[in-house]
């Protein structure tokens, strides 16, 4: 099994996948990193101030007028009560919710990208992993070996697990070095508050916990890891189904831009939440951000997300050692 | 020399509801090459593609070294090198590396035989270039050097010629007869084109519409169907000659055909000269695979 991931591994780096996807980030790091400067340097010049308790009041001030505002819906008015409230809290608990420094890039960028922007760079290596195999003909090469067809498979599965965690590395990595030049590398022990949670009544904060901000980044990491290795495991699936890498990199897409679209839209269609991809924002549950729909929960989204990985799979594995290969 | 090491039985695949392979067996021993000869869509590929695994058979077994590669699959793939229509390597690694997969998933391949199967198709030199700067002869090659890894007692080649120019064609032929010669390798070759399995086969079989025609030996289908040619003056006179004598068949280059018979075609000749007509031109010719499949196959050809 060893030998067949060495394989893998080899023909991925080949490929120069990896490298790619590393620019990439790269580049899209350093633009939200000039992004970030220019905006504070906007609030900066606007308030007068670098003081972050000024800024927040006057964001409070903004909400507390956009929500008195008659044109504006009972959903959004609700959605910007609940942030008004959290900016309370913060206010009141002397905490600065956007303490600056590399460690708040990076989890404002990974909180950002969760839903698109890594999806998208893993799908680039999982919608290709088996149907490349197809396009080239060495699937014949490959299947006329003394090696079952579902040790290939696994093999291919576990060189896409391992990839997706070098991309979520590659991820952490780079949005850390590259904004840290501009803000600083300091920020690790910066108090976050979770746990926030939204109920019927607004936003309860009963059960709100301070915590390091490097606790916090590991969750992150950890969610956006997992929801990773959902659409990895699910482009995966596709790209044994479909022999063309760019039909299968086009399912994936249509799929994950109907979830973004969607996740804006569906509040009155409640059986939506069943699709993985309006649970791809695992991040916001951590923030107190009001979910998509309602009654959607952390655990709730997970255990979507879980249940369309394991059907992924299994059709991967069913498939693949069955069909016939022409 | 006759120990087996390929055997297919009585075996079938059903797509859909319509029966493409329609029940076929056949035998292939130690050091012979063997043709697998049908004009396109004859349901060579898929039974090749059955053989190695690739498609599973509606019924019917196949055994490679013995084992059936239904059942023992690992066991039955050691004993069979193979390639399925065009060698279709890995582009961007280079050749060196596409051997090293591919040893990665036999059981104690090493280097040492990756230099081995490199240097008997004579690619030293190029191994470490990228697939893609290849022509395809040399892709060939290396494709061939792939099978070889394992050892196999059994090569598979899926028209092993195709898109070759003639020299690669000719070079082809010969490194085949070596390996089934000198190396021992019972080798199934798959074609449509018949002077190219005549040249280069033992024995042939020859299938049309998912079923085995006849299966014999190159040689033996030859020998029964030789043939006179003739050609004589006057021609008509000769024609009335001969015609009382034995079935002719008039060409439009004005030769005649007639069947051969080492006895009967002296005795003819004989009667023509009696006869006062001057035979200018007589002489033995072997048939082609091309008639004889005509012949064989009633002179279809696609389903």
């Amino acid at each position: 099994m060893n030998k067949l991931i060495q394989n893998e591994m080899m023909k991925l780096i080949a490929k120069k996948r990896l490298v790619v996807i590393a620019i990439i980030i790269g580049i899209l790091v350093a633009l939200f990193t000039y992004a970030q400067f220019k905006e504070n340097e906007r609030q900066r010049e606007k308030l007068g101030t670098d003081d972050w308790r000024t800024i927040i009041q006057q964001t409070i001030i903004d909400q507390q007028n956009r929500i008195s505002s008659p044109r504006i819906s009972d959903e959004w008015k609700q959605q910007l009560q609940i942030a008004l409230q959290q900016n309370q809290y913060y206010l009141d608990h002397d905490i600065n919710p956007s303490e600056p420094g590399a460690p708040t890039f990076m989890r404002i960028f990974l909180e950002n990208s969760i839903e698109l922007f890594i999806p998208l760079m893993v799908m680039v290596i999982a919608s290709d992993i088996v149907s490349s195999e197809h396009s080239q003909g060495s699937i014949k090469l490959l299947l006329t070996r003394p090696v079952k067809r579902w040790k290939v498979l696994l093999s291919k599965y576990i060189t896409l697990i391992l990839a997706i965690s070098l991309i979520v590395a590659i991820a952490g990595l780079l949005s850390y070095s590259i904004s840290g030049l501009v803000f600083g590398y300091k920020g690790w022990g910066a108090p976050v508050l979770t746990g926030f949670s939204v109920t019927d009544a607004g936003l309860n904060t009963a059960s709100v916990k301070l915590i390091d901000q490097w606790q916090f980044l590991l969750m992150d990491f950890g969610l956006v890891w997992l929801v990773a290795i959902v659409v990895g495991t699910l482009s995966f699936m596709l790209s044994v189904l479909i022999r063309s890498t760019a039909a299968g990199m086009g399912v994936m897409l249509a799929a994950l831009i109907a979830g973004a679209i969607l996740s804006n839209m569906v509040s009155s269609w409640e059986s939506a939440k069943y699709f993985f991809m309006v649970n791809l924002k695992l991040t916001n549950y951590m923030n107190g951000n009001p979910p998509p729909i309602e009654g959607m929960t952390l655990s709730f989204s997970m255990m979507v997300l879980l249940i369309w990985w394991a059907a992924g799979l299994f059709v991967s594995f069913y498939v693949f050692t069955k069909k016939d290969v022409y | 020399m006759e120990n087996i090491t390929l055997s297919v039985h009585n075996l079938k695949k059903v797509i859909g509801k319509k029966e493409i392979i329609k029940g076929i067996s056949f035998e292939l021993r130690e050091g012979e090459v063997f043709g697998f000869l049908g004009p396109n869509g004859a349901g060579k590929t898929t039974t090749i593609r059955m053989l190695v695994g690739l498609i599973k058979p509606t019924s019917g077994s196949i055994h490679i070294g013995g084992y059936n590669i239904v059942d023992h699959f690992e066991e039955a793939m050691k004993h069979l090198g193979c390639i399925v229509e065009n060698p279709e390597l890995y582009p961007y690694l280079s050749g060196y590396d596409n051997l090293l997969h591919f040893a990665r998933m036999l059981d104690g391949i090493g280097e040492q035989r990756i230099s081995e199967v490199t240097e008997l198709v004579g690619l030293r030199d190029r191994i470490h270039d990228k697939v893609k700067t290849y022509s395809l002869g040399m892709r060939q090659r290396l494709g061939i050097a792939q099978a070889l890894l394992g050892r196999p007692k059994v090569l598979i080649l899926d028209e092993p010629t195709n898109g070759l120019d003639p020299a690669g064609i000719r070079e082809m032929r010969e490194f085949i007869r070596f390996l089934a010669e000198e190396e021992g390798l019972s080798v199934l070759v798959s074609s449509h084109l018949l002077s190219e399995i005549q040249l280069l086969c033992d024995r042939v079989a020859i299938i049309s519409r998912g079923t085995v025609i006849t299966t014999d030996t190159v040689d033996n289908l030859l020998s029964n169907r030789e043939r006179v040619v003739w050609r004589f003056h006057p021609l008509e006179k000769g024609k009335e000659v001969l015609g009382s004598l034995t079935a002719i068949e008039e060409r439009e280059d004005g030769t005649i055909t007639t069947e051969y018979d080492e006895i009967k075609t002296a005795e003819w000749n004989k009667k023509l000269v009696e006869a006062e007509v001057s035979v200018t031109e007589m002489y033995r010719k072997m048939p082609v695979l091309e008639d004889l499949f005509l012949e064989l196959t009633g002179g279809d050809s696609i389903e």
